[in-house]
């Protein structure tokens, strides 16, 4: 059903140019305008994308952003599990919030662990007039005495917060204090602050540098028996189970991951990490900011990785290994190895079905590039994407180490300019998330969430890889396509496809 | 019932809103007219000198320990003064914490749904000195105040705030229909003050209503926590403010739109009137040791 299929590089490119001047023209004057720097297509060579981004998205556009408080709770914290995180403010972002992003984790929920439990200060008209300090004094206390077994409290302010001036710095200092010194900290990560989520990340990587490691005695022995392969993981949020199926694959190159950042995580963790000896960065958005903080303050390395895809994995366990010694080098060659099989087997059944197929993708932090490899192993093209959130340092690795020339990008993309994208290309496969899946499953295209896995996953490590490649070809050979078609309409006849 | 007049008082912070407007209030309860008196300050003191009382139960810290505004009766906030007239205070958050403005509007909305409008022919809403956020701005929005009241001086920042009383009415002037009564001056005895409130009246587009003389007796007063009406029904200074109120109640339909003034034509007007001296912008930002090299 692809039209890109047949065109030559040129003629895509051409298309595609073609393209945004066509969605351009909708907008005002000034919109246009602004709206055209976010918007480019691709030239191999080049540095960035050429595009413009982390910018204040336009009223009206229906961005599918998010805000700081969405990128603190919701990402960066949420997903430590033995610590309580309270939603600052009125009820609703703690009720939106709740249950987490499928941050998987073990533990008694409600015991020790509480990540898809919500707890919020449920603001009324009189916390905002006479300040809500009180309240969250007493909410500490209640949390305290109902449940005993939590290690830390976090203060995850919302708007309302940085509007009346509470000092919640204040309160959670003397709660610390109160309660024998336990980790309480408090996160400016107000929802009006910043234009996306991306502020809230950096927000919180703050927060960890100064209520978590600027807390702990620097000289303190570490509380573990240090070994020069330790590891930590920072920047995989777990979601259906990927930091698991991550791990276990440094675990089987001979390292010792001594945390998880955050998902599955705990504040024994993040304490911990200071004495890593190399910091592994998935998702390289939300977190390189406490990344370069340790290695400026600690000394610890940091490497970027990629898991999604046989490719980028073996890339990745090569680049983590030479941080090491031989035999963590050999290792890395015997994981490859092992699980080199598994991946032949994958992709001989996958590969036939989805060989040639385009994909659309409109993620958040790490997604719009590092699924790029993954897909490229099935045999399918990635002709346009683009980040919610992302910075100029995210285009850059896009562009140097991803995108294929010609590819359309799209900067914190507007509801109308990506249904415009999709219907004119016509892509095999969107990627992106709750909010666009029925507007494009309705439109007879494919789709896969990629923030959620669509209920799915994991889709890091060799494991989560055979997990991709069957949802992938799930949603795209699903015979109800075959009947999505109005049949009195005189179109052409689809496509064969793979399942039949 | 004639028709229900809403007026409001604003005016820089100490230059005597509130002791205008109770006086002036309570003359026109004298003409028997039925009067509320809206506080609008968290300070809560804008109905002592007709209640007598230091500070009352606001509408506010009744709220909040209640539970919330729904939870209150208005017989409980609402307090009968000087010639029946009815005092309420919205009240507010101590200095420093939570958003009085947001207790402003809570308890204006309170006040409107609770009927706190019916049989009276005034409400007066005193509110505090500047317009700091939205909520001070509550009595001037829609369907609230139809006159404000500017209490100002021969003082440069009370005029400076009557000028930014007036931007502010100028901003809902259009969508809500406020309007400016007019300036009320109350006499602080600077140079040429007469002259100047009358000016700055001239440049606003409206009228000086009103200048009240100052007089020892409305400090008397004060400290027996009484409006001067009560204290010396029979001084001139009561005589005044019967002048005053009648002015008022005569100017109803009359305000107008202001037109207020850029900063730099209010410091034009203070040097016409030799209050100001042209400033010799050539020692702007400079400390004194800097111009003493120069000079030498």
């Amino acid at each position: 059903m692809s039209l890109t299929k047949t065109q030559s590089v040129a003629e895509i490119k051409a298309r595609n140019k073609e393209l945004i001047a066509e969605v351009l023209e909708v907008y005002p004057e000034k919109t246009a305008k602004r709206r055209a720097k976010h918007l480019n297509v691709h030239e191999a060579g080049k540095a960035d994308c050429g595009v413009k981004s982390n910018l204040k998205s336009i009223p009206g556009v229906m961005t599918i952003r998010g805000c700081a408080y969405a990128g603190s709770k919701g990402v960066v914290w949420g997903p430590i599990k033995d610590m309580i995180h309270i939603s600052h403010g009125p009820v609703g972002c703690g009720q939106y919030s709740w249950a987490a992003r499928r941050n998987y984790y073990i533990g008694t929920t409600g015991i020790d662990t509480f990540v898809t439990m919500q707890f919020t200060s449920d603001f009324q008209e009189k916390d905002i007039v006479f300040g809500g300090d009180k309240k969250l004094l007493k909410i500490m206390d209640e949390i305290q005495e109902l449940f005993p077994l939590n290690n830390g409290i976090t203060v995850q302010s919302e708007c309302p917060i940085g509007l009346i001036g509470d000092d919640i710095e204040a309160v959670s200092k003397a709660k610390s204090k109160e309660f024998g010194g336990k980790t309480i900290v408090p996160v400016r990560c107000e929802g009006f602050r910043g234009v996306s989520q991306s502020l809230g990340h950096h927000i919180a990587n703050d927060a960890i540098r100064d209520f978590v490691f600027d807390k702990m005695d620097p000289d303190a022995a570490p509380k573990f028996e240090p070994t020069p392969y330790d590891v930590a993981i920072i920047g995989d949020y777990n979601i259906g189970g990927d930091a698991w199926s991550s791990r276990i694959l440094l675990e089987e190159m001979g390292l010792r991951v001594i945390a998880q950042w955050s998902g599955d995580g705990s504040l024994a963790e993040l304490e911990a990490t200071p004495k890593a000896k190399l910091n592994v960065l998935h998702c390289y958005r939300s977190m390189n900011y406490i990344s370069r903080h340790m290695e400026e303050k600690f000394g610890i390395p940091w490497c970027e990785y990629n898991f999604f895809g046989p490719s980028k994995i073996a890339e990745s366990l090569r680049k983590i290994a030479s941080y090491f010694d031989d035999k963590i080098k050999e290792g890395a060659e015997r994981v490859i190895a092992k699980y080199q099989p598994l991946m032949d087997a994958v992709i001989a059944k996958y590969r036939p079905r989805l060989e040639g197929k385009t994909v659309m993708l409109f993620v958040g932090g790490l997604r719009p590039r590092h699924v790029i490899g993954a897909y490229e192993d099935l045999g399918m093209e990635v002709v346009g994407t683009g980040y919610e959130f992302g910075h100029n340092d995210d285009y850059q690795r896009t562009a140097q180490h991803y995108v294929k020339d010609g590819t359309l990008i799209y900067d914190d993309v507007t509801g109308y300019e990506f249904e415009k994208f999709v219907e004119k290309i016509q892509p095999d496969l969107v990627g992106s998330g709750i909010k666009e899946k029925y507007v494009f499953q309705k439109m007879g295209v494919p789709f896969r969430q990629m923030h959620s896995w669509d209920y799915s996953g994991p889709y890091h490590g060799y494991d989560g890889f055979a997990i991709f490649a069957r949802d992938m070809d799930m949603a795209i050979n699903a015979p109800i396509w075959k009947m999505a078609k109005t049949p009195w309409k005189g179109v052409p006849k689809p496509n064969l496809i793979a399942a039949d | 019932m004639s028709s229900l007049r809403q007026i409001a008082f604003y005016g820089k912070g100490g230059i005597g809103k509130s002791t205008t407007s109770q006086n002036t209030l309570a003359a026109l309860a004298e003409l028997g007219h039925r009067i509320l008196i809206v506080g609008c300050d968290p300070k809560a003191d804008s109905t002592r000198l007709i209640l007598h009382a230091k500070a009352q139960d606001t509408i506010l810290s009744l709220a909040a320990a209640a539970g919330s505004v729904e939870d209150l009766e208005i017989e409980e906030v609402m307090k009968i003064g000087f010639k029946d007239i009815k005092c309420v205070e919205s009240g507010g958050p101590e200095p420093g914490v939570g958003c009085a403005g947001r207790g402003v509007i809570t308890s204006i909305n309170f006040l409107e749904e609770n009927g706190a409008y019916e049989d009276i022919d005034y409400v007066s809403y005193d509110v505090l000195g500047d317009v700091v956020c939205g909520g001070f701005a509550m009595p001037i929005r829609e369907n609230k105040a139809q006159e404000i009241y500017i209490v100002m001086s021969g003082e440069m920042m009370a005029m400076y705030a009557a000028n930014n009383i007036s931007k502010g009415i100028l901003k809902y002037a259009n969508s809500g229909g406020v309007r400016l009564g007019g300036l009320v001056c109350n006499e602080r005895q600077t140079d040429k003050e007469l002259e100047l409130a009358e000016a700055m009246a001239k440049k606003l587009g409206t009228e000086l209503i009103y200048f009240v003389p100052r007089d020892n007796i409305v400090q008397h007063a004060e400290l027996r926590r009484m409006t001067v009406l009560e204290y010396a029904p029979e001084s001139q200074q009561a005589q005044h403010y019967r002048n005053l109120a009648n002015k008022i109640h005569n100017n109803a339909g009359k305000g107008i739109i202001p037109t207020p003034i850029t900063m730099d034509e209010l410091e034009d007007m203070l040097m016409e009137h030799g209050i100001m001296k042209p400033v010799d912008e050539s020692v702007v930002g400079k400390t004194a040791s800097e111009l003493a090299v120069e000079m030498a």
